[in-house]
C-alpha cells in the first residue's frame, strides 16, 4: 500500500513549500501509468493529513490518460492497459506522458 | 498590495485594468486570489524529495565506482538464496555488500553475513518498500569500498518498490517459476522498470505447468528493455550468465 507513503509525501511537500499555511484544497495529477491508484490516495488522504495544516482539505484528482509513440511504426496512441503495446503489436514505445504524479496546486485559507 | 501582480487591492493591475484572481494558471508558486483563499500553483512532483535523494545516492555511488543493484520480487521468490550463492561463488572476485530490506527480523542479514558479506539490515515496520532516505543512511553505515557491488534487496513486494528510485544503477526483478507465468502481465509497473529479469527456481520446472516460453514472450511486452535469464540458485543452472551480467557492469578497479 504505497499510496499512504505517497499521501504522506504530498503532505510533506506542501508543508515544506507553504509552512504554517492552512490548506483547504489539494489538486493532484495522477497519470494512468504512474502506478498509483487514485482511490487509494483518497482513502489515505485524511489519515495522512490529520494533525497537519492540510487537515480537512478537499482532494481533487485529475487522471490524464497516457500518451505514447511507437518507435517501430511511428504512430501516436493511448494505451488501454499498463502493459504498453502499440496497436501494431510492438512493445518498443516511448511514453510521452501518463507517468506523472504531481501536486498541481493548492488552495490556502 | 497583491504580492504577485502588484495591484493595490487585489483586483486592479498595474496598468489600471481589472483582472480576476483565483483561477488563471501561473508559474510555479504563483499565488492568486485574495478574499476567500488563494490558489498556489506548485506543479511539483510528489516524489521530488525521494528522487532528489536518489540522485544524490547515484552520484555518491558513481563517484566511488560502486555498482548498485535494486533487487526486487514478491516474497519468497528466492532473492536471498540467489544472493547467498552469488556471494559464495564470487568470493575473492567481487566484493559484494548487501542492504537488506524487510518489514521485520534480521533473518536475511544473518544469512548473508554467513555467506561472507557485509550487511546492513533495514526493517521498515509497516512500510512496504525501501526509499532513498533509508538507502542513503544504509550506504553510510555499510561503507562499501570503491569498485564493489552493493545489492539492495528490497522488501518482497511486486507493487510498491517499483515507484521508489533508490539511486541504483540497475533494477533486477526475480520471477520464480512457482509463482506462475502470468506475473509480468499482472504486475506490469514492476516489470516495466526492470533492466534484467531472472526467472528463478528453474530446477522446479519439471514439477510445474509453468510455461517458460509464454513468460518470456510476456516479458518481451512488459519489459522490452530487459534481458531475461532463467536461473536456479539451487543447482547453479544458468547462474553463470547472471554472474557475467554482474561482472560486465562492475566498474574496473581504479
Amino acid at each position: 500500500m504505497h499510496e499512504l507513503a505517497i499521501a504522506e509525501s504530498v503532505v510533506d511537500a506542501i508543508t515544506e513549500q507553504l509552512p504554517g499555511a492552512t490548506v483547504t484544497c489539494v489538486h493532484l495529477e495522477i497519470g494512468a501509468l504512474s502506478g498509483v491508484v487514485p482511490d487509494s490516495i483518497r482513502f489515505c488522504f485524511d489519515l495522512a493529513t490529520e494533525g497537519t495544516g492540510l487537515a480537512g482539505a478537499r482532494l481533487e484528482i485529475t487522471e490524464p490518460p497516457a500518451q505514447c509513440r511507437c518507435r517501430a511504426c511511428g504512430a501516436g496512441f493511448q494505451p488501454d492497459s499498463p502493459v504498453v503495446l502499440c496497436p501494431c503489436g510492438s512493445p518498443d514505445v516511448v511514453v510521452l506522458s501518463g507517468e506523472q504524479l504531481k501536486i498541481v496546486s493548492v488552495q490556502v485559507a | 498590495m497583491c504580492a504577485t501582480c502588484g495591484c493595490a487591492d487585489g483586483t486592479r493591475a498595474h496598468d489600471g485594468t481589472w483582472h480576476e484572481h483565483g483561477t488563471a494558471p501561473g508559474p510555479p508558486g504563483h499565488q492568486q486570489g485574495h478574499a476567500g483563499g488563494q490558489t498556489v500553483t506548485l506543479e511539483e512532483k510528489v516524489l521530488a524529495r525521494n528522487d532528489a535523494l536518489a540522485a544524490q545516492n547515484r552520484d555518491w555511488l558513481r563517484a566511488r565506482g560502486i555498482l548498485a543493484v535494486n533487487l526486487m520480487s514478491s516474497p519468497g521468490a528466492g532473492k536471498t538464496t540467489l544472493l547467498e550463492r552469488t556471494a559464495r561463488d564470487l568470493a575473492g572476485e567481487l566484493v559484494i555488500g548487501i542492504i537488506e530490506g524487510d518489514q521485520e527480523t534480521a533473518l536475511d542479514s544473518d544469512r548473508m553475513r554467513a555467506a561472507g558479506c557485509r550487511v546492513v539490515q533495514i526493517n521498515t515496520g509497516t512500510g512496504c518498500h525501501l526509499d532513498a532516505v533509508m538507502v542513503r543512511d544504509a550506504l553510510a553505515a555499510l561503507g562499501p569500498p570503491a569498485g564493489s557491488v552493493v545489492v539492495i534487496e528490497n522488501v518482497g513486494n511486486l507493487v510498491c518498490p517499483a515507484l521508489f528510485d533508490l539511486g541504483e544503477a540497475h533494477r533486477v526483478v526475480l520471477a520464480s517459476v512457482t509463482e506462475g507465468a502470468d506475473k509480468p502481465v499482472k504486475y506490469p509497473h514492476m516489470f516495466r522498470s526492470a533492466g534484467l529479469v531472472l526467472v528463478s527456481k528453474t530446477d522446479l520446472l519439471r514439477h510445474l505447468d509453468f510455461d517458460l516460453d509464454r513468460c518470456t514472450a510476456d516479458l518481451a511486452k512488459t519489459s522490452p528493455g530487459a534481458a531475461v535469464l532463467p536461473v536456479s540458485a539451487r543447482t547453479g543452472d544458468g547462474i553463470g550468465r547472471w554472474y557475467d551480467w554482474l561482472r560486465r557492469r562492475t566498474p574496473a578497479p581504479r
